[in-house]
């Protein structure tokens, strides 16, 4: 023991450090923020170190090269010993420290936090998110598989729009005219070298301004923030009712980060490391291309924009929500920090959780991408084909073959892109479904040039089988009564 | 000692040290520069695209679309797979061809051919286009891109060599009709 302190005391002789970590370390916090809701930022802080150790781990096998990567990860999956655990924990690691600096980033806005004199402690936390995100996106490149590949073309593809600049961006992107080893070897760059290197620049820029503007007190309903007197208020408060960081409030950080870095270790032994997926090779064309999770809203709004909206909010959107949330702390600087008393900030919240939840649950199934081998995999269910004439079991045939089934389901079974069809015939009547099949329309292809006559016929007969029995089936009034004023009456659907 | 202006000499010395560094800054930025630009500088610039042969014209039969692969034409070694792109190729009427690029004119997700009904179908958001290339329905916003074409000593050959986006289409001048009308070179 006395050997340690001597070590110890010969170093801080000469370090000169032992006085200021002891001063950080022990400053004084208000009281109530030793509270389980502010350890998310330390937490933040222990995944990225972990990041970092895992991160070079891997990289002792990896090998950031178009041609090799894929097989470097096959490596470390199943030839090097626990590499698939290694790999496991960094992309594990990698989902759980973009969902703990959401959260973090969530807490100190409904604290109030962002208020005077912490608004630039806020726009570094904006920068810390933004590296943070392309860490993730870079991150899932360097997983140099099938959906790198694609979604490489999927950024450049977005990159693409910018007026003007669109076409030089993306060359620049790609390092050159496609996806190639060039393209891997600066994203390497990039998730390895320069975003770490502003990570922990701002990591270490965040974390001075949270030691010298002290952490932000417990927000107390009508507690109100002012310029004038802020400073001085928040002194008063630590030095009235302050406790130490250490002891006082640090064991809750060391709880909370180690309760996280188990949750990683059990989701990397539980679930295993994520993909690679099939090799990029992009003449296997047999792919349908995921995004990574926290990506998945993205591709749900991409989906569901009108076309000619998708440009000016995947070029305006982003710049708008960076510039409101920089300007958040100059705009509202002042006044009450409680989210009591803040019901705006709430609701902004609530609605942004509510609307990437949405986005995100609706890409797990992503209701618009076509399914495309259900034409050939998901037989039409034996139901709709009993007691069905020659010509209606013909149309099944067509229904099947002419990829229908792609787009639309039958029994909750096919694709998701159109209407279900199980009742299509309690919503058009046969003339509306010749004219939907052959000039299409709404989202619809026309199918007028690849069915004969003889197909339309069959295809329609079926599509008119498809009602709920008991429900009759929808029929043109007045051309039952032009053609036989005598039948003109509803008649009972078939069985 | 002081110069005249009150300026000592050491301070003047500090501001001619910063100026001279900032000078050699100036001038180191301008190969690291240069370097970063190189995808997009001057020399490279349209030398991206290539003929390219797909090989004879037994492959692909009158009235079918096929897929066919190339090797791009700007490759390195270490590019591995990637630089293998497939395109969708369109015998007319066994005179006259179209080669789409297998991109999806949306976000650039490989479309995939159904011959049975005539259509082109992205597996991302869904896109959907005529066997001509044009677009049925969907997100993108035009048809397929397609590739300069022509026939060389009972070859097709492709103009390629740069991935197509919706910011910069292939041959984004050229009207496809016109393209039919490109006589056989041999």
């Amino acid at each position: 023991m006395r050997l340690i302190e001597n070590i110890w005391n010969w170093l801080d002789a000469r370090l000169q450090v032992g006085a200021v970590i002891r001063e950080t370390a022990e400053h004084p916090v208000p009281r109530e923020t030793a509270s389980w809701f502010y350890v998310f930022g330390s937490a933040a802080f222990v995944v990225f170190m972990l990041q970092i150790i895992t991160g070079i781990m891997l990289a002792l096998i990896y090998v950031p090269s178009a041609g090799e990567a894929w097989n470097s990860l096959q490596a470390l999956n199943h030839d090097i010993a626990l590499g698939w655990f290694i790999r496991a924990m960094h992309g594990w690691g990698s989902d759980f420290m973009v969902a703990i600096v959401l959260i973090h980033m969530v807490q100190v806005f409904l604290f109030g936090a962002y208020k005077f004199p912490r608004e630039l402690t806020w726009i570094v936390g904006v920068l810390l998110l933004l590296v943070t995100l392309g860490m993730a996106f870079t991150g899932q490149v360097l997983r140099f598989d099938q959906d790198a590949y694609w979604g490489l073309g999927i950024g450049a593809s977005i990159a693409s729009r910018v007026p003007v600049m669109g076409p030089s961006i993306v060359n620049l992107m790609l390092g050159g005219p496609i996806i190639a080893g060039a393209t891997l070897s600066r994203f390497f760059a990039l998730h390895v070298f320069v975003i770490p290197g502003l990570l922990i620049a701002f990591v270490a820029v965040h974390l001075l301004m949270v030691v010298k503007l002290g952490i932000n007190e417990w927000p107390m309903p009508g507690r109100v923030v002012r310029k004038a007197t802020y400073i001085k208020d928040y002194h008063e408060l630590t030095k009235k009712d302050g406790v130490p960081f250490v002891p006082g409030a640090v064991y809750k950080d060391l709880f909370f980060g180690a309760f996280i870095i188990l949750s990683i270790v059990a989701c990397a032994i539980y679930f295993g490391p994520f993909g690679p997926s099939g090799p990029p090779d992009p003449t296997i064309i047999q792919t349908a291309p995921r995004p990574d999770f926290f990506f998945l809203w993205l591709y749900a709004v991409l989906s569901l924009l009108p076309p000619s909206l998708e440009t000016p909010v995947l070029l305006i959107g982003p710049v708008l929500v960076i510039l409101g949330l920089v300007l958040l702390p100059f705009m509202f600087g002042e006044g009450e920090k409680s989210w009591r008393r803040r019901p705006i900030a709430v609701l902004t919240i609530l609605l942004v959780a509510v609307a990437l939840g949405t986005f995100t649950r609706m890409a797990g199934n992503a209701p618009w991408s076509p399914v495309m081998d259900a034409w050939s995999g998901m037989p039409v269910p034996a139901e709709f084909l009993h007691n069905r004439t020659a010509l209606e079991r013909q149309g099944a045939l067509v229904f099947q073959l002419k990829q229908c089934r792609n787009c639309h389901s039958l029994d909750n079974q096919g694709g998701k892109r159109g209407p279900a069809l199980d009742a299509v015939a309690v919503r058009l009547t046969q003339n509306q479904l010749i004219r939907q099949v052959i000039q299409g329309g709404g989202n619809m292809p026309a199918y007028g040039k690849n069915l004969s006559p003889a197909q339309t016929t069959a295809l329609v007969a079926f599509l008119e089988t498809l009602h709920p029995s008991g429900q009759v089936p929808a029929r043109d009034a007045s051309r039952a009564l032009a053609l036989d004023p005598g039948t003109a009456t509803p008649q009972a659907s078939r069985p | 000692m002081t110069l005249p202006g009150g300026l000592s000499r050491r301070a003047l010395l500090v501001k001619i040290g910063i100026f001279v560094n900032g000078m050699i800054a100036l001038i180191l930025a301008v190969p690291i520069v240069r370097y970063l630009l190189s995808p997009v500088s001057k020399e490279r610039k349209g030398d991206f695209n290539a003929w390219i042969s797909l090989g004879g014209l037994e492959q692909f039969p009158s009235g079918q679309t096929r897929l066919a692969t190339y090797r791009n034409p700007t490759v390195n070694s270490w590019d591995g797979d990637t630089a293998d792109i497939a395109c969708w190729v369109r015998n007319v009427d066994g005179k006259s061809f179209q080669v789409f690029a297998i991109d999806c004119a949306h976000l650039g997700c490989p479309v995939r051919w159904f011959p049975q009904s005539g259509l082109f179908l992205c597996p991302c958001h869904g896109g959907a286009y005529y066997q001509d290339g044009s677009r049925a329905s969907g997100p993108p916003e035009r048809g397929l891109f397609e590739y300069q074409y022509r026939l060389d000593s009972g070859k097709l050959v492709i103009k390629v060599g740069e991935m197509p986006t919706p910011g910069h289409a292939c041959n984004s001048n050229v009207n496809s009709n016109i393209v039919r009308e490109i006589k056989p070179c041999a």
